[in-house]
């Protein structure tokens, strides 16, 4: 789950993570009144959505007085940033966040993330920052530094040292680096994330170390034990679709071509995409009904799959292990008396229960063509389009 | 021969009185492996549907001498059901849950790593080896004894390569579901050196997905040292960048872990790799 940045800065003052000053807005009037109270003379405007790349895409700006703020937060406030991020359909900004500017001397890249090589939380630092870090990776892999941090001791002096000399930071900004890394390390740990990044960290004129972007991304699986997840979530920046199905307790993701899938295993669910296109189709959607779906999940399931007009076909491809396949066919057949599937079906069911959920098919009145093999279901649903 | 688990393996499951973990207990001892007890904190001293149940992994060890725990333990509390096996001396822990918080596996793979028990998964489906042991929640019927072994990181994806041998008339000699997140207990590597000892077995099939280096690192290591035939598939080369795909594991952010780098990567070192997942079976027999 990703957060916004005002958000994420929040919470690197929690976690005494140096940033700038800041406050975010919904209305531009607000939003001067705050610049004014700040008394200085250069402020930066930053549209709030869940993708990068926002400031080649304008919805990033320096501005001298706080008119300039109220003018340039009113300009965003609705507008829809495309970044290469977003998606050609862009993201709409329902909130600004204004800050005072700062002095940038020189531009760092700092982030926590845990690495599956290495089985740890990794720091990962470049002098390199303000740039595409995958780019610098590809090009000048030599400028990243990669730190591994044992989880039993923690960060550990040696690991600012050498985070330091790499970034080429004195000794003062040393100081400072290592309660930044402190910090985010406290953060990352204890907010359960699955990425933290600030870039740019940068060095201002006066010598001072700030992280002047900050991006987090929580992990999903820790939700339980962390009650503000919910209240950092921002729905608005999800697909409305796939919202609903995480409420139903599936995993469903929209995708432009004209076959849906129903499938169980997110493997398989990824392998049946792949076999449409093999055979020269493509996929409207990835669909994981899980481990154990229930019969009120299956005929959800086959609604929103039903809900997207460009849907020409359905492959419905089970293998049954926990999930049985009579549990399946019921879904199938109430879906198709409470919705009614008017285009093509294929039906594929192999494994658990598997004789019984054919016969209940069988046995209904439904326009099913079904499938013994992952080809044979595949190669049909296609040729049905 | 075969790996990890036969006709040796005595068998507890952690979470026994739960729906699941009662479901899958009696599935497994149904195709004939030995499951000697459960446990459930505070419900020691009973039974259910004939399995004794314990208070602890320790006192059931003590009792029926388990070498093997599968674990049907809620997310929040797998970790500790984890690290309680690997306390008690269990040889070989099999995590089915999922969900677990990655932060807490970062942890419980530290202890593991400097440990002498094997964890499977989490997030996995577990292992089977046809005609002597299912440990695990897969259907044991698609199976065969056979000298194939399979190695996955999906659970049905599994399956579809089992069924797909066994229709071919090929048996598996091991089945072992090494999980999709992104902290598992035993790796792509740690699984296929087994295989490479094992005399009953005599070629491999590896299903990787998109997301992570594990499937590459497997190569490489397979170039230098693994002696038998192998066959491979990767899914999600149509998954979208950015998008998670259920799985915690399965997500490609650029492009490092794209199941377009991951065949080639594969295919460099000589694996065959499957061009459609409906062919998996067919690309193991065209080796041999």
């Amino acid at each position: 789950m990703n957060i916004h940045e005002y958000q994420a800065k929040d919470l690197f003052r929690r976690f005494k993570v140096n940033t700038s000053e800041g406050k975010v807005f919904e209305n531009e009037n607000d939003a001067e009144e705050y610049a004014k109270s700040l008394g200085v003379d250069e402020f930066v405007v930053k549209a709030q959505i869940h993708a990068g790349g926002r400031g080649k895409a304008g919805g990033v700006k320096l501005v001298k007085t706080p008119e300039e703020v109220k003018s340039t937060v009113k300009q965003m406030l609705g507008m829809t940033l495309i970044t290469h991020q977003t998606g050609p359909e862009g993201k709409v900004v329902n909130k600004v966040y204004v800050e005072k500017s700062s002095t940038i001397k020189k531009e760092y890249y700092l982030s926590l993330v845990t690495d599956r090589s290495t089985e740890k939380n990794v720091i990962i630092a470049s002098p390199e920052g303000g740039v595409d870090i995958e780019k610098v990776a590809e090009e000048t892999p030599e400028k990243l530094l990669t730190q591994p941090i044992d989880p039993v001791v923690g960060i550990q002096p040696f690991h600012i040292r050498k985070i330091s000399y790499f970034l080429g930071l004195d000794k003062e900004q040393t100081k400072q680096l290592s309660s930044i890394i402190s910090g985010l390390y406290n953060l990352y740990t204890e907010m359960d994330c699955a990425l933290v990044e600030v870039n740019p960290l940068i060095a201002t004129n006066e010598g001072e170390i700030r992280a002047l972007d900050a991006k987090i991304n929580f992990d999903d699986n820790a939700e339980f034990r962390h009650k503000e997840y919910p209240e950092l979530h921002d729905p608005t920046e999800e697909e409305p679709l796939e919202l609903e199905a995480k409420e139903w307790g599936f995993s469903f993701v929209k995708l432009d071509g004209n076959i849906g899938c129903l499938v169980n295993g997110a493997g398989l669910a990824m392998a049946t995409m792949d076999i449409i296109k093999y055979h020269g189709a493509e996929p409207a959607n990835f669909l994981d009904v899980g481990g154990g779906a229930s019969v009120e999940q299956v005929t959800q399931a086959f609604k929103m799959i039903l809900s997207d007009d460009n849907v020409k076909a359905i492959l419905v491809n089970i293998f049954g292990g926990i999930m049985k396949c009579d549990t399946i066919a019921e879904g199938i057949i109430t879906a198709a008396k409470e919705v009614g599937i008017e285009v093509p079906l294929v039906v594929r069911l192999e494994g658990t229960n598997v004789e019984l959920g054919k016969k209940m098919l069988d046995d209904s009145d439904l326009n099913i063509t079904t499938a013994t093999t992952m080809k044979e279901a595949a190669s049909t649903v296609v040729s049905l389009i | 021969m075969s790996i990890l688990v036969n006709n040796d393996t005595k068998l507890i499951v952690q979470g026994i009185t739960g729906s699941q973990g009662l479901f899958h207990a009696t599935q497994c001892r149904e195709y004939g492996t030995n499951v000697v007890g459960g446990v459930t904190p505070g419900k020691g001293g009973t039974q259910v549907e004939g399995f004794d149940v314990f208070n602890s992994v320790a006192d059931a060890r003590k009792a029926t001498g388990a070498n093997t725990s599968l674990i049907f333990v809620p997310a929040a509390f797998a970790p500790d059901a984890i690290l309680e096996a690997e306390d008690a001396g269990i040889e070989l822990i099999i995590c089915i849950t999922e969900g677990i918080p990655t932060n807490d596996m970062v942890s419980v793979k530290k202890v593991i790593d400097s440990s002498s028990s094997i964890l499977i998964g989490p997030n996995c489906p577990g292992i089977i080896t046809p005609g002597q042991a299912k440990v695990g929640i897969m259907p044991g019927y698609i199976h065969k004894e056979g000298r194939i072994g399979i190695i996955s990181k999906s659970g049905t994806l599994t399956y579809e390569a089992v069924w797909q041998l066994t229709q071919l008339g090929i048996g598996q000699s091991s089945c072992v579901g090494i999980g999709g997140d992104p902290i598992i207990g035993s790796t792509f590597i740690d699984i296929l050196d087994l295989f490479n000892k094992d005399d009953d077995t005599d070629g491999v099939i590896m299903i990787g997905e998109i997301g992570g280096s594990a499937e590459q690192e497997a190569a490489y290591w397979i170039k230098d040292n693994f002696k038998k035939p192998v066959a491979a598939f990767i899914a999600g080369a149509t998954a979208p960048k950015g998008k998670r795909m259920g799985h915690a594991g399965a997500i490609v952010s650029g492009s490092s872990g794209s199941a377009e780098e991951k065949k080639t990567v594969l295919e460099s070192v000589g694996i065959k790799v499957s061009p459609s997942p409906a062919e998996m079976g067919e690309t193991l027999k065209s080796l041999f």
